[in-house]
């Protein structure tokens, strides 16, 4: 029996299932149009990241094993549940936990085969985990100390921004977001763009079509990061993506501004800036609440 | 032209390898991609490797020592691809003809769709290379679906 409310929530799953890739490419190529105007340049057309994915998807089909393809369906699968379960408003826990199986996923990938590349980037990719999920589980811990509950729904229940409370979380989200999407200072693991130290890093074995459900999936991703910036200003929502499209033009121009760390420079400024700023920010609620100032 | 072939005209992801050039070419290829010229308005990308390239860019000549490395990148780009030939050198061997450790041009190794003579060539003739490149690339996307090609 499909009632409306059901039909509903049919229908904003679609919609984000299908929505959520096009902006996330069309975002991406906006990236590349920004990234190219600040070095001077003229830049690809902002459709370019299409371009890519159709030929990609077009391309002969090489494979080093089958379990590889594997972890590229569980990498984008996890990416898609993810977002739903974002849409859907579930428990922010869960919504992190899934983000993580596909990351791990797509390190298991990297790590069944046996180019030394694919290798040191699956390592690395590992480290970029281990720096930036402290900072997302703090988030989480920090909504809900402010809301009282897991659910994103109850951010939303709330009728003021988070922002008031947890600026300095919301601010952490500026590294998180970097090393999500492979910017500098963070792109140790597989850079873009024509910086190539370890050739393709975690994505060198990876080809063709596996390449392009990679890149579909790195598209949800980006939409469900921004999706929980978003969050810190949830009333009325508008706001919120204009502070999460703030935050990646922040990070598109920290990207052209800085070269490339190394991973111990990274994880010491993620866990001291990011994480290490964040505790200070949860403490800084307990206290401020203790003595009544907030409402806790 | 179609949704795909056009795709893959317009987002040629480039695969450079110097078989034992002066560094001459190889220096105006990497100029092609300075906001002077800026290649990546075509959308070109320099990859880096072989499993993400569509364009082959060879500089210098074939010779003993880097024949199956030659070889083996060519094999491992996944078609459809093109290879284009940078320089006097891997058009005919240049000033190295004749040696004892040289097999001659590019195209005594692997199959060479464009050559852009020149020492050093220019970036607007690499660039009207790849642009001739594409064209052959776009004529073999519409004249035979990709398996096809893939198996001949």
């Amino acid at each position: 029996m499909i009632t409306p409310s059901i039909a509903l929530e049919i229908l904003v799953t679609v919609f984000a299932l299908v929505v959520a890739p096009l902006a996330g490419g069309l975002l991406f190529g906006i990236d590349r149009k920004l990234t190219a105007r600040l070095q001077n340049r003229i830049g690809p057309p902002i459709v370019q990241p299409f371009y890519d994915f159709i030929k990609l998807w077009n391309k002969d089909q090489i494979f080093a094993n089958r379990s590889q393809l594997i972890y590229v369906y569980v990498h984008l699968g996890a990416a898609m549940a993810s977002l739903v379960l974002l849409v859907w408003q579930q428990d922010m826990l869960v919504i992190l936990f899934t983000l993580a199986l596909g990351g791990i996923s797509l390190v298991l990938g990297g790590f069944s085969v046996r180019s030394p590349y694919s290798q040191i980037g699956s390592q690395r990719e590992l480290l970029q985990m281990l720096a930036y999920e402290p900072m997302l589980v703090l988030a989480a811990v920090g909504f809900y100390l402010v809301t009282g509950s897991f659910l994103v729904a109850a951010v939303f229940a709330r009728g003021t921004p988070l922002l008031f409370e947890l600026p300095v979380i919301a601010l952490s989200f500026v590294l998180v977001l970097g090393i999500k999407l492979r910017k500098s200072p963070f792109d140790i693991a597989a850079a873009g763009h024509a910086h190539q130290e370890l050739v393709r890093g975690l994505l060198t074995e990876y080809s063709g079509r596996y390449l392009a459900l990679i890149e579909m999936a790195h598209w949800y991703e980006l939409l469900l990061v921004l999706g929980i910036i978003s969050l810190f200003w949830a009333n009325p929502l508008v706001v919120g993506f204009g502070l999460s499209l703030l935050l990646y033009f922040l990070v598109i121009l920290i990207d052209n501004a800085v070269a490339r760390l190394t991973w111990t420079s990274m994880l010491k400024i993620t866990w001291s800036w990011g994480a290490g700023l964040s505790v200070l920010n949860l403490a800084a609620i307990y206290v401020l609440s203790y003595l009544g100032w907030i409402g806790g | 032209m179609n949704i795909i072939t056009t795709a893959r005209v317009k987002s040629p992801w480039i695969l450079h390898f110097d078989t034992g050039s002066c560094n001459g070419c190889d220096i105006e290829i990497l100029a092609c991609l300075t906001p002077l010229y800026d290649v990546e308005r075509f959308g070109m990308i320099n990859v880096g490797n072989p499993k993400h390239a569509d364009v082959l860019l060879v500089t210098g000549p074939a010779n003993r020592r880097n024949a199956r490395v030659l070889r083996n990148l060519y094999e491992q780009m996944p078609a459809p691809k093109v290879v284009i030939v940078i320089g006097t050198c891997g058009c005919s061997g240049g000033v190295f003809h004749n040696c004892y450790n040289m097999l001659g041009g590019i195209d005594k190794v692997i199959p060479v769709d464009v050559y852009v003579p020149g020492c050093a060539a220019k970036p607007e003739a690499i660039i009207d290379g790849v642009v001739l490149a594409l064209q052959r690339l776009a004529e073999r996307s519409e004249s035979k679906p990709a398996l096809a090609e893939a198996l001949a």
